[in-house]
């Protein structure tokens, strides 16, 4: 199989499980984004993956070739790291020659490639220029331009953009994203911020505890969370308890509500909504009964928060279908079954 | 913190007290004995003060040539060595656990506890040929029978870099802990060995702490008089034991203190070009 392949691949410090029996198929070409929030063993899986680490157990394979245990300066790769590491005493051209240069490729060749990686970043001209001359966005550029001087088989970034400020990471994402398709080169990205992994990745693999809670297409861990955890952590949801009664019924904070359908055995779950699935109508028989407790006019949004049996569920609508609410004003939540994802509780 | 020059007087009190104690312990006494080298000496150890220059004339041979030579020669070699040991030792102490890297800088201390004289014996005693670590090699079938490997270069050599060796360690120690890690990760992902990632990436990167490292123990050794004597042949001896054969044991400061003074004078002179070199490769 091309592409990279993790198999049960654990990784203990002392005591400590930091990546537990990870398990992961990355098809050739594709762009995935580690996800979770911090310490939850993402950065730990990309660094057995460049070779930094050793796992404990489990093997790596890369285009069908064992690397668990190949150092890493064998694996071809190029990295990028948080801190960059740009080398202080090379300039902008040797720096993205560096990988070059320790393979001994001819000169000619080494000055050629640089030009081509310049202009392909947009820094044409810049070659001679000491690295502490440049701005937080070129030296990013400069990292990502050296670990792919080589054109290596799998190309992976530890948290790349966290330097940048917020307008510069939109701008980058977008363009480190063409630059991926562009090459066509197996990438794999550790991040914490979700709205980065919406736009860049093909897979999004969401971590947390050392383990893989879901790895899928964007879309579908937005729409179709693997449990409440994902649920939770991509976007805004409202996660209510929902059980059966002895007839059958589902209810949603103990009340009926029509077409919640459970899987076979289930008869507690947990629901997540997103926000703008909520619907506010006026008081009604299909509706949760509510009170609405403070309204949010963020502009673009609005926001209302209803208080149903105790529980905060939050609705989100554009300006044009405004509902019209005030605080304290009774209301009814009409949550479409279609939109509701049936979690295990 | 404030960037305007100083205005009235007193912005220069901060300064006064260290003012002080340079102008007390060091331009006075360098002064004195820069007057002093000028000076003409008496027969019976003293001197009365006068303008000659006898005393520099007289360094100017051929002799003393060879000894300034073989000084400056010996404190390069000692410095070459010191430093070529400490870096990868030093970097790799770094990388050690916290508690490791204490029991080692603990024994480096203890090593710098010891006095000249003590280095100078043990080291003597090691390579005697009665008690010395030939006999080890004897007793392992190494070599046939102990010999003494003293006095000789060698044995001078290894007492001075043993003597400069902790300074080392602990002048390059803070340099290597600030340097960030991931440079060599950087470099292992971009295709260096260990080996490869730190002599293109650490040793370049600490280049100024190397040559400042270098400058540090070279002087230090250029100072060193009692283990040339202890451990070497007269055609050992540096600069300094003749300047201190003069003034303690011949009574001659003038000439004593025109031979530190042209000690120094070299001395400045090389470290000078040193830096100016290192400024020309920066900019280059």
């Amino acid at each position: 199989m091309s592409g990279l392949a993790l198999t049960n691949v654990t990784k203990e410090f002392g005591s400590f499980t930091a990546v537990n029996n990870v398990g992961l198929n990355v098809p050739h070409g594709t762009f995935v984004c580690m996800l979770g929030p911090s310490g939850c063993g993402k950065t730990t899986l990309l660094r057995m993956i460049a070779g930094l680490d050793l796992p404990t157990s489990g093997s790596i394979r890369l285009d069908g070739e064992d690397i668990t245990h190949v150092p890493t300066h064998k694996r071809n790769l190029g990295m990028v790291f948080q801190s960059l590491a740009l080398f202080p005493h090379l300039t902008v051209g040797e720096n993205i020659a560096y990988p070059l240069r320790i393979r001994s490729a001819p000169k000619e060749e080494q000055k050629k490639r640089v030009d081509e990686l310049l202009s392909m970043i947009h820094l044409s001209g810049y070659a001679d220029r000491p690295v502490s001359k440049l701005s937080g966005g070129q030296r990013q550029r400069v990292a990502i331009a050296r670990a792919l001087s080589i054109s290596p088989k799998l190309f992976l970034l530890d948290e790349p953009l966290s330097a940048l400020d917020a307008k510069l990471r939109e701008a980058m994402q977008v363009e480190l994203r063409q630059l991926q398709q562009k090459l066509g080169i197996t990438t794999i990205v550790v991040t914490h911020d979700q709205r980065e992994a919406m736009t860049m990745a093909d897979t999004v693999v969401v971590m947390q505890g050392g383990e893989i809670r879901q790895a899928a297409s964007p879309m579908e861990i937005y729409r179709k969370p693997a449990d409440s955890f994902v649920a939770d952590f991509i976007g805004q949801t409202n996660l209510l308890e929902a059980e059966l009664d002895s007839t059958g019924r589902a209810l949603v904070l103990g009340q009926p509500v029509e077409g919640i359908a459970f899987k076979a055995g289930m008869t507690k779950a947990t629901l997540s909504v997103r926000p703008e699935d909520v619907h506010l109508t006026a008081p009604g028989a299909r509706a949760l009964a509510g009170t609405v407790t403070f309204v949010r006019d963020l502009g673009g949004t609005i926001e209302t928060f209803v208080d149903v049996a105790g529980r905060q569920i939050i609705a989100v609508s554009t300006p044009r279908a405004r509902p019209d609410v005030s605080v304290g004003q009774s209301v009814g939540v009409v949550l479409s079954p279609d939109v509701c994802v049936v979690l295990a509780r | 913190m404030r960037r305007e020059a100083p205005q009235k007087i007193g912005d220069y009190a901060p300064l006064f007290f260290p003012a002080t104690m340079l102008i007390v312990f060091f331009v006075v006494p360098f002064a004195t004995m820069i007057a002093v080298s000028f000076f003409q000496r008496q027969q019976g150890g003293f001197y009365v003060p006068a303008f000659v220059l006898s005393n520099y004339e007289r360094f100017l041979s051929l002799f003393f040539a060879n000894v300034l030579g073989f000084s400056l020669m010996l404190a390069v070699v000692v410095a070459i060595c010191c430093v070529v040991l400490a870096l990868p030792f030093t970097y790799l102490l770094t990388r050690m656990k916290r508690k490791v890297q204490i029991v080692w800088l603990v024994a480096l201390l203890s090593v710098l506890s010891l006095s000249e004289v003590i280095i100078g014996f043990a080291w003597s005693t090691l390579f005697s040929r009665t008690a010395g670590i030939t006999n080890l090699l004897v007793m392992a079938g190494i070599m046939s029978e102990a010999k003494a490997l003293l006095p000789s270069f060698g044995a001078v050599l290894t007492g001075m870099v043993y003597q400069a060796f902790p300074y080392t360690v602990l002048v390059l120690y803070p340099a290597l802990v600030r340097l960030d890690p991931t440079l060599t990760e950087a470099a292992r992902t971009l295709g260096a060995s260990p080996v490869k990632a730190f002599f293109t990436v650490v040793v370049p990167a600490l280049r100024n702490t190397i040559v400042a490292t270098l400058i540090m123990v070279f002087i230090f050794a250029l100072g060193s008089y009692l283990l040339p004597q202890l451990l070497g042949r007269p055609q050992h001896w540096t600069l300094s034991v003749l300047i201190t054969d003069q003034a303690i044991y011949q009574s001659n400061m003038p000439f004593a203190a025109a031979m530190a003074v042209f000690l120094v004078l070299v001395t400045l002179g090389l470290v000078a070009l040193t830096v100016m070199a290192g400024r020309k490769g920066e900019a280059a």
